[in-house]
């Protein structure tokens, strides 16, 4: 099973506060592949990327670095979709 | 089928279906199903969460609809969190691997994720537990049909289980179809107790988790003579309910025939029966039973009923509603005697520390001069209409007397000024409900036109017991020497020149009967269904009998000498008192 994986940074200002989280784990549920994603540091965690009570438990305020993870086999795509929304600060202004 | 003991606080048997108020925070109980249930157990969560989903859905549409973006986005984020498979997962293996029920499912579930969601260190995340708990909550409700219910409009026949009754919720109770209480709290004088007895209805306090075991739809029977509350029961004893209850209703029918009978004792003492009311409606059902009047009429639902301050008009229209269907019989209208509960509490800018001594009765009319002359006005306007008495509750010192006589003077000064009529003689009274009052009696007695005893009060002060509260209601007894003591006093010391009657719970226990006619208590005024008993005893006693016992029962140094001897001698009198 192909998987893929890219590390991020959360850039917008709220973090991975609860609209965020949503439109991740809506674009995570459009995937087959297993979605991860994991947090390091002094409270490392791994979230399921399709739910979104974990996305929240992450507690990803801006500046945490993130692994995404996908496991499937549209997993290069999921990563690519998936860390695209970073990028774009999930549409925050 | 389950059955539950409490204590009795009104009579009757109540056949119904349950309807469960929501304590504000829910505390489920661990219950385990057996494993051939599961499925139908998962079932049941299945439903729940569609139904969820489902509403909070049109919820949300509803909100965009009416422009409303930022709470239709909270109500997505639920949503979500509902559609979040990983959750609901835990959820289900909670049923089928556990075996707890779905309840107990969500609520470890979610308490979990509560717990985490409180300790982040992100204050916005750690917000979110509101959002945790507001989740749940919408399941369990769906669950278990607790739903916050307003009682002023139910359409079919119900008993209520709650953990105690608010005077809010109390005073909106729809009396057509509320047919019985049962709750966790509470004692035999609780405000429960107080409202099941002025509705004639059954109610088993004190069962500490009734609302836990319950659940919506469950089919009750509220046995309030025997204390007892029975959870789905079978045929057998649902039908031996039935017809006990059809022989209580003889029993009554029977002492109902009492009721054009003077209360006079064997050796010829009149003595004077009056009812306790809240509402002006239940002056009829006082009458029915044989009472002379009202001798409490408790004026604090007009402010519990409503959103607002009662106006000086609803005062009077209530006052003149139950003249008019006294036709002259007397009515002692307590003023406002609130404090010490939510309602004012809420209103506080600041919640006292302890409100039970605090801002409450008399002290708070005098601190709120415009609000207590408004009730005051409408007493005096509608002193003309009928038989009317004023009384003043939780009088402490003399000083305070004399305000509130003084604030009644200007009324009268004001009423005058206007050209409208009123009762320059109005009998003006006050409650002995405080140990000092009690103890001043002699000196109060010179200042007023009459004394009413109001035992709830004068119990808790003077044992420093709440009743409302279960760790302690059993230390609440009007048989206590000291209680009897203080009671003793002011029947002697008020009746050299003044009449004494008392209103307080303790007036209307079959139980206290022979030992107040026998302390000189010559006017008792009790809730409506109470009086055909009490009566009863009155007719099947001498005055010197009762004075025999008294003396007796003074002379003993605990309640539970004082109980068991009147339990005796009452029954020696009466075999089907209690």
């Amino acid at each position: 099973m192909p998987t893929a994986s890219r590390d991020i940074i959360v850039s917008n200002t709220l973090g991975l506060h609860a609209r965020p989280a949503m439109q991740f784990v809506d674009l995570a549920n459009q995937f087959r592949s297993r979605v991860t994603v994991s947090k390091g540091g002094e409270e490392p965690y791994s979230a399921d990327g399709k739910s979104v009570m974990q996305m929240i438990i992450l507690a990803a305020t801006q500046g945490t670095p993130l692994k995404i993870l996908a496991d499937g086999d549209d997993a290069d795509q999921a990563v690519e979709k998936l860390a695209q929304l970073f990028e774009d600060k999930f549409g925050e202004e | 089928m389950e059955i539950k003991k409490g204590i009795g606080v009104s009579p009757g048997v109540a056949i119904s279906t349950a309807i469960v108020v929501d304590a504000d925070s829910l505390v489920i109980p661990r219950r385990n199903i057996p494993a051939a249930r599961a499925e139908a157990e998962l079932q049941r969560f299945n439903n729940a969460l569609d139904q969820t989903i489902r509403e909070v859905s049109a919820q949300r549409d509803d909100l965009l609809a009416n422009q409303r973006k930022e709470i239709a986005g909270i109500l997505d984020f639920h949503i979500g969190v509902l559609r979040d498979n990983s959750l609901t997962d835990q959820i289900r293996a909670g049923i089928r691997d556990k075996l707890g029920t779905a309840e107990y499912a969500v609520n470890t579930v979610m308490k979990n994720y509560a717990d985490v969601f409180s300790k982040m260190t992100d204050a916005y995340l750690a917000e979110r537990v509101k959002d945790v708990q507001d989740i749940e909550r919408q399941l369990l409700q769906r669950l278990t049909g607790r739903y916050r219910l307003d009682f002023s409009h139910l359409d079919s026949d119900v008993v209520i289980i709650a953990h105690d009754l608010l005077p809010s919720q109390a005073a909106s109770l729809d009396r057509l179809h509320v047919k019985g209480f049962a709750t966790d709290a509470g004692g035999r004088t609780s405000h429960t107790a107080i409202v099941a007895r002025a509705m004639g209805i059954p109610a088993v306090v004190g069962l500490t988790d009734i609302t836990h075991e319950v659940s919506a739809g469950d089919q009750i029977i509220i046995d309030g003579n025997h204390g007892v509350v029975i959870i789905n029961p079978d045929e057998q004893v649902l039908q031996e309910h039935r017809q006990a209850e059809i022989h209580r209703l003889e029993l009554e029918t029977e002492r109902a025939l009492l009721q054009e009978l003077p209360a006079q004792t064997l050796d010829g003492h009149l003595i004077s029966l009056m009812a306790n009311i809240e509402f002006p409606a239940e002056v009829d059902e006082a009458l029915r039973r044989g009472a002379e009047g009202i001798g409490l009429y408790r004026t604090e639902f007009l402010y519990l009923a409503s959103e607002h301050e009662p106006s000086e008009e609803e005062h009077y229209g209530s006052y003149a509603d139950a003249l008019l269907r006294l036709k002259n019989r007397p009515l002692v209208i307590r003023t406002v005697d609130l404090g010490a509960d939510k309602y004012t509490q809420s209103k506080g800018i600041t919640p006292e520390r302890n409100p039970v001594l605090g801002d409450r009765s008399i002290r708070m009319c005098l601190h709120d001069i415009p609000m207590f002359k408004c009730q005051l006005r409408a007493i005096m306007r509608a002193s003309v209409l009928g038989d009317v008495r004023i009384m003043f509750p939780m009088i402490t010192t003399l000083i305070e007397l004399r305000q509130a006589k003084m604030l009644l003077n200007d009324v009268m000064e004001e009423l005058e000024d206007e050209g409208v009529s009123y009762n320059r003689d109005i009998p003006v009274g006050m409650m002995i409900e405080v140990p000092s009052a009690a103890l001043m009696a002699e000196k109060f007695a010179r200042e007023v036109n009459f004394f009413s005893i109001g035992t709830n009060d004068l119990i808790q002060y003077t044992l420093a017991v709440d009743r409302t509260n279960e760790r302690v209601a059993g230390l609440f007894c009007p048989g206590h020497p000291a209680v009897l003591g203080l009671v003793r006093d002011v029947i002697r010391k008020g009746s050299r020149s003044i009449p004494v009657s008392m209103c307080g719970e303790m007036a209307g226990e079959p139980l206290y009967t022979l030992l107040l006619l026998g302390l000189g208590l010559t006017t008792f005024s009790m809730n409506a269904p109470d009086i055909p008993e009490v009566k009863k005893i009155i007719r099947s006693t001498t005055m010197e009998h009762a004075r025999a016992v008294a003396r007796r029962v003074m002379g003993f140094d605990s309640e539970r000498q004082v109980m068991h001897y009147l339990r005796d001698e009452t029954r020696k009198i009466d075999p089907e008192a209690f």
